[in-house]
This record gives structure tokens, sequence and C-alpha cells, in this order.
């Protein structure tokens, strides 16, 4: 197995090309793999000294955050925490304090578990990633990514540099919630994510909702405008949001939840993620 | 002469009840300590296990020529390699085993009774070697029907396991073979009659999986076989002496040509009370020439270990109005796993333990299904039935309006209670632990929302057993201590304290060590609560002995009688005489020389006498009645530990163990797939519980002294986990209003509960 070091975005993707070639962030799920055999990659690719991979930005148009920063550098932003507390707080969910000194965005999206925390969040705060391929960069929005479990859309030799957030709106908040039947070091029965804003008159502007774990892939609720949008968050229209988030779920039974528990919980984690985002959008 | 059996209930004591630092405990923070897999010898070999990908599967034949070829593979062994041995029960600890059994259990012969069970092992130059030798290994299998719950396990048409397995303890025998290994049954008076007095009845079923001892160190050995047919064994295990006796007997060698050495060991709970990878790294070394190392994975660990019973318990309680029991009847089922074994009999012993029963009857079976062989696991059987009889009791307690407390204060046994295994019990401390949890400030403190307040008492027997140790005084003035039952939980300082109190010197000059086999008599394992009651036994007298003869140099020194000379904190002095005259230990020893030579003695005995112990658990819990979550809000533990000889180390086993019962009860579980694969052979889904999802777990310590020990010791290590499983359901029960009879309270089970009742 051969490791290298790139210096630069074309040199990862010249090495990303090449045949058994992985891609290697934090590493706290591909050395997991590597150890129990799952995967043996014939070159490991560290990108970390790829140039803004490891940095946070804020511009006039919001966030970039590199694709490989450790979360615990992003936990510990404070204005960055300010403006998109629910990303922050998916990231802050992952693994350990020792873990999210190395895991990433990055790898969390790559690895392509239903399951993963930042996710949900990503997409619901309408985030996009920048992609570096052997010719050019191109921009994806994160819900277009992962296809299925382990699966994702990036060609051979493409990988991610970095994730952009827009900047909130006037009274918008997010919020992330997961249910794991310990209180640390488990795996998502279910992830909600909600990111909306609201008028001056308490209306709601606009809302997305992403599940985790309750599909093959984190799902982007739809239907939620007509529910929503121009109105008040009334009781009528969070039943409406449970019953939007449960027929979402295309669960697999296994041995982390049944299809019931599973579906029960995305409607109740929509409802209680819906209701945080909401606070903060009113500033509590 | 001292007297050997004097007690020091009544003496004020200077070290014993403080909490000096572990004498191993630098070695353990520094990470210098050497675990089970931490050896390495030159021209070592590593040895891996090919395992059976079958629940229950006929072996057809197994072809090993491919893999003996192969480039670095320098041994295999498979059950050829074994001697057989007819069927005959032993006593292990508080489990009973058969070496027709257990050398099926090692290595698979006629049949694989469950997924993991072993069917080869390779020795190879390298951990890829091996790995791809297990590969080029070919068995031929005759896939069979398996069974993995005991209602399924029972019935008339269920596939068998054992063809010659006839059920003991029913009359007449049955001529069938069933996968009934036994029945057994304890009580007296009459229960029928019992309940026709009964003012209220409550009768109810339980179920409880099967959980593993969760030790976070995986089995792992180092064994080097020499041409002479010497063995050097080194593992992590509770018995050195027990692993012994196993090997020598599988391999055929006498106990002289084994010498076993157990490691620093990273938990145990029972789980390391029987062999399965040493006879194999033996038999390897034996083949090739060349040391053997060989480790499980945590997957290994999870399939082909011996995790604890899955069971069915079905309660039935009669009481008067005023809630005196006055029948008490119970059936449990517990899963043995492949063999027999369940601790289905300490279960029923200690079912209705603490309590003072006038009709009681408590049965038990033991089931075969196709699960690995269970093993022990802190307080074996006890769990379960006691989660049985204490939620019953919970219910009734509600339906009579009376105080959960009072309602077992009642009842409680005390000295001269027979117990409902038998005997007539000594002093034991079950009402003053159920004061003690009644005066407690949790048990009135305020409770919020969602959450619910559950207790629960538990009972259990504890042990003493074989036990040899010895205690030398160096000629410096230090003592040196060895010991011979395996120190799983901090037993070095007990005995380095206990020394240190009879001998009047700092514990800091006395040195505690595990022996090998080769340096002491028999011991037996470290289990049934025995380590610190039995080897302070022994402990005591030896120090006893070494006083004995301390005064004696000293007597000679001072050229007067012996009765002339007592010991006083650590001094020989002169009784009579006209001015006072003392003489040190580190005096004296460093005259051993020309007093006579080294001083040192040893104290070898079958104790008898352990005291059970008994505790009361007090937990507070919040459920989240939309997610079916429960949450651990507060917890205190209570219990009887005769008296402690570090407080600080019976406080880390009350704590321990409510973890572990915390575990059992709210999330962790066995969960096979419908071809009896074990799908949860990590620990990211066979859920122990983490720091964060426990609080601090309070403990009170009770003192009512064992008095057939010198310093009153009771063993503490088993009873604090019988409470939690009853305690937390009752906690849940009554947060919901709504009678929880199922293990674990994970939050799927809670809220299906909670939707469809
Ligand atoms: C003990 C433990 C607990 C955990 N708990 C959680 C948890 O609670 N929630 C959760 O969601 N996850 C959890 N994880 C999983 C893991 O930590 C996260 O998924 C983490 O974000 C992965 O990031 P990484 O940088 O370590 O990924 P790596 O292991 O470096 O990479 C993961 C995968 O993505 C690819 N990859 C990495 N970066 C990129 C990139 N920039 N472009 C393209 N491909 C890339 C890699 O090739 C690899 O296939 C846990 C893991 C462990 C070991």
């Amino acid at each position: 197995m051969e490791y290298v070091t790139p210096q630069s975005a074309s040199e990862a993707s010249q090495a990303l090309l090449q045949e058994g070639a992985f891609a290697l962030a934090g590493g706290t799920d591909l050395l997991v793999k590597l150890k129990t055999r799952f995967v043996s990659p014939s070159i490991v690719v560290d990108i970390k000294r790829v140039p803004k991979i490891m940095t946070i930005e804020q511009s006039a148009e919001g966030w970039w955050i590199g694709a490989a920063t450790p979360c615990a550098e992003i936990v510990e932003h404070d204005s960055l925490s300010k403006d998109w507390s629910g990303i922050v707080e998916a990231l802050s969910l992952i693994g350990s304090t020792q873990i999210q000194g190395r895991a990433t965005l990055g790898g969390n999206l790559c690895n392509a578990s239903p399951a993963a925390d930042s996710v949900p969040a990503l997409i619901a705060a309408g985030a996009t990633c920048v992609i570096s391929g052997q010719t050019k960069e191109r921009e994806e929005a994160v819900e277009n990514i992962v296809t299925a479990p382990g699966i994702t859309t990036l060609s051979k030799g493409e990988f991610i540099i970095g994730f952009k957030l827009p900047k909130p709106k006037l009274r918008s908040g997010d919020a992330y919630l997961r249910l794991i039947p310990r209180s640390e070091m488990d795996i998502a029965v279910v992830g909600a994510g909600v990111s909306l804003s609201v008028t001056e008159d308490g209306k709601i502007e606009a809302v997305r909702v992403s599940l985790g774990a309750i599909a093959p892939t984190q799902v982007l609720l739809t239907g939620l405008e007509d529910i929503f949008v121009g109105k008040e968050p009334d009781d009528d229209a969070i039943q409406k949001l449970v019953a939007v988030a449960e027929k979402a779920c295309k669960p697999i039974k296994d041995k982390r939840g049944t299809i019931e528990y599973r579906t029960k919980i995305a409607g109740v984690l929509a409802k209680r993620a819906f209701a945080i985002a909401l606070k903060r959008a009113n500033g509590y | 002469m001292n007297d050997m059996t004097q007690n020091n209930l009544e003496r004020a004591l200077k070290i014993v009840g403080t909490r000096p630092p572990r004498p191993d405990g630098v070695d353990k923070v520094t990470g210098r300590a050497l675990f089970g897999s931490d050896k390495s010898l030159p021209n070592m070999l590593v040895g891996r296990v090919l395992r059976s990908p079958y629940a229950h599967a006929k072996i057809i034949s197994i072809d090993t020529s491919k893999a003996e070829v192969l480039n670095g593979v320098k041994s295999i062994v498979t059950c050829a390699d074994f001697e057989d041995f007819p069927s005959e029960f032993v006593p292990n600890g508080e489990m009973i085993v058969n070496l027709k059994d257990i050398t099926r259990n090692i290595m698979a012969r006629e049949k694989v009774l469950y997924v993991g069970h072993t069917v080869a092992a390779v020795a190879a130059t390298s951990e890829d070697i091996a790995e791809k030798a297990l590969g080029l290994i070919d068995i031929k299998y005759e896939v069979l029907p398996h069974v993995l719950e005991v209602e399924d396990a029972e019935k008339p048409d269920a596939p068998v396991l054992h063809e010659d397995m006839m059920t003991i303890g029913i009359e007449p025998s049955p001529k069938k073979a069933s996968n009934v290994a036994k029945r057994v049954e304890f009580g007296f008076g009459d229960v029928e009659k019992g309940f026709a007095e009964a003012d209220l009845i409550v009768e109810r079923e339980f179920t409880t999986q099967q959980v593993h001892q969760g030790y976070i160190e995986p089995h792992a050995c180092l064994a080097s076989v020499s041409e002479d047919g010497q063995a050097d064994l080194w593992c992590t295990t509770q018995g050195a002496f027990v692993v012994r006796n196993f090997c020598s007997k599988l391999l055929g060698l006498s106990a002289a040509q084994i010498k076993v050495t157990a490691s620093e060991i990273g938990g145990g709970f029972g789980g390391k009370t029987v062999v399965y990878l040493e006879p194999l790294a033996l038999a390897l070394s034996r083949k090739s020439g060349r040391p053997v190392k060989m480790e499980m994975s945590r997957a290994e660990v999870f399939t082909s270990s011996g995790p604890t019973s899955g069971a069915k318990v079905w309660v039935k309680i009669g009481v008067k109005n005023d809630g005196r029991i006055i029948a008490g009847d119970c059936v449990l089922k517990y899963q043995a796993g492949a063999f027999q074994g369940a601790p289905v009999g300490p279960g029923a012993m200690c079912a209705f333990a603490p309590y003072d029963m006038v009709n009681v009857r408590a049965v038990g079976y033991d089931i075969v299904v196709n699960r690995p062989k269970v093993s022990a696991y802190r307080a074996p059987g006890g769990p379960i039935s006691e989660y049985g009889v204490e939620s019953v009791l919970d219910e009734i307690a509600l339906k009579l309006e009376m105080d959960p407390i009072e309602i077992r204060l009642k009842n409680a046994a005390k000295e001269g209670t027979i117990a409902p295994y038998g005997p007539k019990l000594g002093p034991i401390g079950m009402i003053e632990t159920l004061e003690a949890a009644k005066a407690h400030p949790h048990y009135s403190a305020p409770l919020g929302p969602n959450q619910g307040r559950g207790i629960a008492s538990g009972f259990w027997f504890n042990i003493g057993g074989e036990t040899s140790s010895s205690i030398t005084i160096n000629e410096d003035g230090t003592v040196g201590l060895t010991l011979g039952t395996t120190d799983i939980g901090g037993s070095r300082a007990s005995m380095a304290m206990m020394a240190s109190e009879e001998l009047g010197v700092p514990m800091d000059l006395i040195k505690p060590v595990i022996g090998d086999t080769n340096s002491l008599g028999f011991n037996f394992l470290t289990g049934g609560s025995r380590a610190t009651f039995s080897t302070g036994m022994t402990v005591v007298r030896s120090t006893r002995e070494a006083i004995e003869e301390l005064k004696k140099r000293a007597a000679l020194l001072w050229e007067v009688d012996l009765n002339q000379v007592e010991w006083v904190d650590g001094h020989a002095r002169l009784i009579a005489g006209d001015e006072p005259k003392t003489m040190s230990l580190a005096q004296i020893a460093k005259q051993a020389g020309k007093t006579g030579g080294p001083i040192m003695a040893n104290c070898s005995m079958n104790v008898t006498g352990a005291g059970p112990s008994l505790g009361t658990h007090i937990v507070d819990v919040e459920v989240d009645t939309e997610t079916g979550k429960v949450s651990i809000v507060r917890y205190t533990a209570i219990q009887d530990a005769g008296k402690a000889i570090h407080p600080a180390y019976v406080e880390g086993q009350m704590q321990g163990g409510a973890v572990q019962g915390i575990g059992w009860a709210l999330n962790e579980e066995y969960i096979y797939n419908d071809k009896g694969e074990l799908e949860n052979t990590g620990f990211l889904d066979y859920r122990i519980p983490v720091c964060s999802d426990v609080p601090m777990i309070d403990t009170v310590i009770v003192e009512v002294p064992n008095p057939n020990h010198p310093y009153g010791v009771r063993g503490v290590g088993e009873t604090p986990i019988i409470p939690p499983l009853a305690a937390i359901s009752n906690a849940v029960s009554r947060a919901t209003n709504i009678r929880f009879n199922e293990l674990p309270l994970s939050p799927p089970k809670v809220l299906a509960k909670l939707m469809h009742g």
C-alpha cells in the first residue's frame, strides 16, 4: 500500500485517478475499514495538504469550510456557530472529542452512510460542495452527492475541496437532532436537520427539512412550501410535517431499529428540530 | 501461639477501612502493566481460528492439506489433535462444567453447534498467512435446522442438539433425547395452600435477552511447549490454576508440566473462568515446536466466548393484605447455549432468598440452544430470577398502596431465616440496607415530569474455596506477599492492607504479587466474590504465623521465653522486665540469618463460611414518551459489605455492578438473524453503557460483619449487578403507569409498549 501527500488539488486528482486509490481526510472511517479488511486500498491519498482544504473563511456570500477541516475546529468557531448552529450541533455529535479531532465534513459525506450526522444539517442549510477534478472544479448541492450507501456521484479523480454555506437570512435558524439509544458513541437511528426563516410578522418564509438514516440516502422532504410558506406554523401544519416526514421513510429493518420505530421517530425529530429552528429564527 | 481464628471485629483499625492507592496502580495508568496480548517470545507464531459459519451442522469432513503446504504455516490442529472424554461434571466456581463438553466447545467434533464454534486452528509466521491458511481449509458440512430460543427448543419437534441428552431431574426419566438438560427445584412449605390463603396474587411472565460481560480486553494467550513437554502459558484469566487443570486434561499433560501465569486482566466478570484459546495455543505450539500467540477479535469474543443466558421467567407471589408474603413460586427457563450448564440452579436458589418465606418453590430448566455456551457472568443466574421476583413485588406494593421498601422490610430475611435453598442464614444485612435506603435523601427527593423511581433488592451467596498464599519477611524489613487467587478488582491492595494491619508496618513496605501455578498450592479462580474473603483469610493466618516466628526470633535474641514477648505496632515487645524493650520488624529481619534463617509463612486451606451479601438500589429514570428513550437520572446503590477493607474498591464494585446492570436493563442484547448469525458483534450495536449514559452512582456501604472472617468480610463483587434490572424496570413502569416485563428496555421496545400496550 502506497501513501502520498499531494501538495495541490491537481496532484491529488492525479493520484486519485489510480486504481484502488482512496482519499484520506481524518481517517476515522477509512482506517476502521482498513483494519477490518473491508477495503484494501493500493494507494492512500492524504488530501490534507491541498490548499484551502483545511480553512474556514467568511465572505459576503457566506461561509467556506474546507472539506478536511477537523470537526473540533468547526465546533470551536464562534461566528460560524452563531450563523449555522444546527450544522455545528450535528458535527458536535459525531463520535467523541477524540473522533472530532480528526473527523471531517468531506469524510462524513463521502463515506456515504445514510446515518452520517452532518449531512441532513448541510442539506437543510442548502449547502453546496466544491469538487475538484482532473480538469476543472464544479459545484454541486450536497443532496446530489450520495446515491446509495457507500456510493457517490464523484467520478474517478474527483474529491471535495470544501463546502459553501449561504449567508443566513435575517430571522433564520437551523437545528439538528438525532436519536441514539446511548448518549454518545453511537449511530443515528434517525437524524433530522431543519433550516428555516420567518417574516417579520411571524410567518414562515422558507423551510428545508432533511432526514437521515431513514432511507438508503439522506432525504430532502418535499411539499413543505405548501404547508408552511406564508403561514404561521400552527399545530395543524406541524402535524402535516410529521406526516410528510413519516411518509418519506423507506427504512430497512435491522438491528438498529424496526421500520415502525424509525418511521415514528422521523416524525418526532422533524417536529422537535423544527421547533428549535423556529425558536432560533425568532431570536430566542 | 496467636489465635489464628481470632477476629478483629471489635478492634480499632489503622489500615483496614482506609483508602490507600493500589500497588498495581502506577503500572496500569502508565501503560506498563502487561495484559494478555502484551507478551512476545522469539520465533513466535501467530495463531488463528477457523469458526463455523453455521448455527447447527454435521461435520462431514475436514481437509487441511492445502493449508498445510502454504509457505509459513507451521501447524494446524483440529479435533483429531484432542483426546475425547466421557461425560463427567465437575464444579467450576459457581458453574458446573463437563470435560466431554469442554473439549467439544474448544474444538467441534461431530457437529458445530453455533456460528463461531471453533473447527480448526492454524499457527503461521504472520497474521496474513494464518488468515490465508484458514481460507484453504476445506470443511464439508451437512447443515441442520437450528434453534435459538428456549420456548422453541422445548418443543417436541425441535431440532435436537445432543442425541444423547435425556433430561435429568424428572420422574420417570425420559427415554427420548431433548434439549432440556435438567430440571432443578428448591423450596419448602406448600405453595398451593399458601396461594389459597392469599388476599392478593400477582402472576407475571418475563423475558430477558442474552448478554455478554463486555470485558474490554479480548481473550489472549501466549503458549510455549518445549521438546521435553514442558509447557509455559501466559494468559488473561480469572484463575491460573483452573486453566492449568483444564489444559493439562485437554492436552494429556501433567499439572507439573504446565506453568500458567495470569497476566493483568482487562475485565472478566466470570467470562474468563474457562478456556478457549489456551488449549489451542498449547496444541499448536506442541505441534510446531514454536511459541504461539493467539488473540480473539472483538467479534470473536461476542460469537465464541461465554455470555450469559437469555431466559423466560414466570413468577407468582401471594400476599396477605398487610403485605406479608404467604407464597412464592417461580419457573425459570435459561438458555445454556450449545452445551448444558446454564446458571439456573443458582438462579432458582436465590430467586426468593432476600425474603423470609413461608411457602416457596423455584423450578429451573437448563435448555440447550444454538448459541455460544454460556459462562459465568457476575452472580450467574441471580439477576434474571430476582428481576422477576422484584418486579412482581413492586407491582404488589403498588396494588396494596404500600411503600416498596416497607413491603420488603415486612418480609426481609434476617439471621435465623431458613433460606429457600435450605440453610439457616447467619447474620445478614437485608434489613440494614433497606433502612439505609429509606433514610437516604435520594429516596425522598422530588421527581420531575415523566420520571419514576424504582427500587429493588438483591441477594448473592458468595463462596470460599481452596486458597493458598505466602508471606516473606525480607532482610531489610520489607514484606512480600505471594497470592494465587488472581487479582481482577484490586485485591492486591486489600491483601496488603490486611497484612499491614496485622503486622503493624506501613502498607508501602508490603509488596503483594500474584504468583504463577508453580509458586503456590492450588488456588481456585476469582469468582463467587471469594478473593478478598478467602485470600484475606489465608493472608491473615500466614501473617499471624510470621508474627509468631518474629516473636520467636526476638525471644532468642533477648534470651527470654517466647511468652515474654508480645507483638505491638510492628515491634516485638518484652512484656516483663524493668525497662520497656522493643525490637522492630526490620531489626529482627536483619538478624534472621543468625536466628534460624529466612522468615516465611504460608497458609493453605479450603475456606468456608462465606457470608451472603445483600443490596438495595434506588433509581430514578426519565422516559421520553415520544421516543421511548429511558435516561437514568439518579442512582444510589446500597450494600452490605460485611467489612469494607478498602472502601473505594468496594464502592467501585458497587458502581461497576450497577452500570453492567443498567446496560442489561436498557440496551444490551444478542441479536440473531434467522440463519442463527449474531448481528451485533461489536460495541457499536452491542450497547454497553458509555460514561455519559450513567450519572455518578452514589454508594452507601452498610457493614454487618461476617463472623466467619477475621475482619468480617463478605464478598461484594456480584450482588450489585442483581438489583438494577428490576429497579430500572420498576422505575420505568412507575414513570409510565404501564408494567414492563421484558428486557432490554431499549427505545424501540419501550415505545412499542407505550403505543400498543
Ligand atoms: C468511534 C467512532 C464514532 C463515530 N461516530 C460518528 C457519529 O456519531 N456520527 C457520524 O456521522 N459519524 C460517526 N463516525 C464516522 C466518522 O467519524 C465520520 O463519518 C467522519 O466525519 C468521517 O470523516 P474522516 O475525515 O475521518 O473520513 P475518512 O475516514 O478520512 O474518509 C471517509 C471516506 O470518505 C472519503 N473522503 C474523505 N474525504 C474526502 C473528500 N474531501 N473528498 C472525497 N472523498 C473523501 C475517503 O476516501 C473515505 O472513503 C464515527 C467513527 C468512529 C470511529
